[in-house]
């Protein structure tokens, strides 16, 4: 019982991670209906960011966190500027394919700058606590903290501000709101702001539980961040977060008492039957074709 | 010299001798010239067999997510079905027979079996559409991949070799003309249209009598049955596969060759298959740097071309006769 709740605490480790992710797959989801596959590499970035604060600059865990989410957010907005404003009207493929091209480009622009993996050392203290036979790691306790608290805060600014009620406005109509003196183009760039910087976030709790980093991290969390929004239900904030925990329970459960070669295979396995049962996700509203 | 301008101006006028099939036939028999002569080093049929390859996987893709509209990002897992298939075919089962009839078969079955798996990811496409959709062929790419990683006696992830080189070019050009030919007939038979419906509008398609679940299920499977075909050519021309060779990496490579050629058109496929291939070779100088240039020359591709280089245009003799002045095709 006590190896199951210590599972159960991995699992609530690495479903904060991939929520932080899918939380900006989703949001940019949810306002210009593109999946930017380029994301997964902003969490890389954010990543060796880390890395160059932490062994670089010699900074503490605060002032790390601030450079990957800020340089992460800065990443994300200019990406959206100058590779996906001008492809706005285009046909969606060529949005999905200058993702898939950013993407690849972060990943070999690292790589060209970091050929090797890169060690991140710790950045807070190494304790851990003893609640009952299960012990938590100073590592754990802040990646959850963190995340849920930068959760919440994204949830205030979705549902209590201005800013928020716009962009809630543009995911659910894209026409008629920009008529409404919505100024569009400043609410995406916010989107992507808030979407990067959670995943820069991301990079500095994976770089803090799997210390060696390499370019290529961003591809498959990356996916498995986007699965986590489409169990969910793309586009819808909250679903991001259920699906991430549910991937991340399934994960850790399945490779703690399963052979853990099995795990994608569960994985994947169980995301085909629910896509098969609820087309949509979990929380996506059934798509009202008219003809 | 009246006479051989004539002569000249008669041979090659489109239609009359220079047509597809007798380019075809020229070209095979200097592909079995230049593999068997060495006309060209082999780092020249290197690349060219690899264009070869990439033009079958390209024109693969391109069936699913150009002519049918939908969004497939897993066909690296068709081609790992392929390749694992014909490869274990070569060296278990045919090792004694002449790979003259041993390889096309084992090439063939590796394609067939990919077909039995595009059958089986073809089923969710019946409710799921576009995003979602892609992920079911995600999830089934990275299941072949698990599967492959998990069965020991084909090496697991630590890959599977002793292949001989059986791929050489005029095999390589042979497959690739078959395959622009059963892709090009398929899109202008009566599927075809159906497929092209399906894309401009699926409900539509359904009330004009379209069975759009058929279509979807044949698409499927000829297009998983040349991505495992490209697969078994691709094994036995490198001899060496691993799980890790068919990834993401591979499925975002046949995205980006496809959509730089043109989405829905067989020309397109061709150029964006060589054009991709080539240009990779041609910044090998730039080493490690590479990769990060090619996809900022796709980026500006996409903002200066956002329909890629054909762009749903085809070329005119990749079009049947009886179509070119029917406007079907533009």
């Amino acid at each position: 019982m006590i190896y199951f709740f210590q599972q159960a605490l991995n699992a609530l480790q690495l479903g904060s991670m991939y929520a932080l992710i899918a939380l900006g797959y989703t949001m940019v989801y949810g306002v210009l209906s593109m999946i930017n596959f380029a994301h997964g590499d902003f969490f890389m970035v954010g990543a060796f960011l880390c890395f160059v604060g932490a062994s670089r600059l010699h900074l503490s865990f605060v002032p790390v966190l601030l450079l990957s989410m800020g340089g992460v957010t800065l990443l994300g907005v200019a990406t959206e500027r100058i590779a996906y404003r001008p492809l706005r009207n285009a046909p969606k493929v060529s949005a999905i394919i200058t993702a898939l091209g950013v993407g690849i480009f972060l990943e070999n622009f690292t790589l060209g700058l970091n050929p090797y993996p890169k060690y991140v050392p710790p950045l807070l203290p190494s304790f851990s606590f003893n609640f009952g036979g299960v012990s938590v790691s100073s590592f754990q306790l802040a990646t959850i903290g963190i995340s849920i608290g930068l959760m919440l805060a994204l949830h205030l600014i979705v549902n209590k501000t201005k800013a928020g009620l716009a962009m809630r406005a543009i995911s659910a109509d894209r026409t008629i709101v920009p008529l409404m003196g919505v100024p569009v183009d400043k609410i995406i760039a916010l989107t992507f702001a808030l979407g990067s910087g959670l995943g820069g976030a991301a990079g500095v709790m994976y770089a803090m539980a799997y210390p060696v980093i390499d370019p290529y991290i961003g591809i498959i969390v990356g996916w498995k961040a986007f699965i986590s929004a489409v169990i969910g239900g793309i586009g819808d904030i909250r679903g991001a977060v259920l699906g991430a925990y549910i991937l991340g329970t399934v994960e850790i459960m399945t490779a703690a008492f399963l052979p853990s070669t099995y795990r994608d295979l569960i994985t994947f396995s169980l995301l085909l039957v629910l896509l098969i049962f609820r087309p949509r996700g979990l929380l996506g509203r059934a798509e009202i074709q008219k003809v | 010299m009246k006479k051989t301008a004539d002569f000249l101006r008669r041979v090659c006028a489109p239609g009359k001798y220079f047509n597809a099939k007798t380019v075809a036939a020229a070209g095979f028999i200097l592909a079995l010239a230049i593999s068997r002569f060495a006309l060209l080093d082999n780092y020249l049929q290197l690349l060219l067999m690899l264009i070869g390859i990439n033009v079958i996987l390209t024109l693969s893709l391109n069936l699913i997510n150009g002519y049918m509209g939908e969004f497939s990002v897993g066909h690296a897992g068709f081609m790992a079905a392929g390749a694992y298939v014909s490869s274990l075919l070569t060296v278990k089962t045919f090792a004694l027979y002449s790979p003259l009839w041993a390889f096309p078969c084992a090439v063939l079955a590796g394609g067939v079996v990919a077909g039995f798996i595009g059958l089986v990811v073809a089923v969710p496409s019946f409710k799921t559409r576009g995003d979602y959709l892609a992920i079911v062929t995600l999830a089934f790419s990275m299941i072949v991949k698990s599967v492959i990683e998990n069965i020991d006696s084909v090496g697991g992830p630590r890959g599977f070799l002793g292949m001989d080189k059986l791929t050489t070019l005029p095999w390589v050009f042979f497959w690739t003309v078959v395959t622009i030919w059963i892709i090009r007939n398929f899109i202008y038979s009566r599927f075809g249209r159906g497929i092209l419906a399906v894309r401009e509008d699926e409900i539509a398609a359904d009330l004009s009598g379209v069975s759009t679940r058929n279509v979807k299920m044949l698409a499927f499977v000829v297009s998983s049955f040349f991505a495992g075909i490209a697969g078994g050519l691709y094994a036995h021309l490198i001899q060496y596969i691993s799980p890790g060779t068919f990834d993401i990496i591979k499925s975002t490579e046949m995205l980006v060759m496809v959509y730089l050629g043109g989405v829905g058109s067989i020309a397109g496929s061709i150029l964006g298959a060589s054009a991709y291939t080539v240009l990779l070779e041609a910044l090998r100088p730039l080493g490690i740097w590479r990769m990060a240039v090619m996809p900022l020359l796709l980026v500006l591709l996409m903002i200066f071309r956002p329909r890629g280089i054909m762009g749903l245009r085809e070329a005119r003799w990749l079009v049947p006769s009886s179509e070119r002045d029917a406007g079907v095709s533009k």
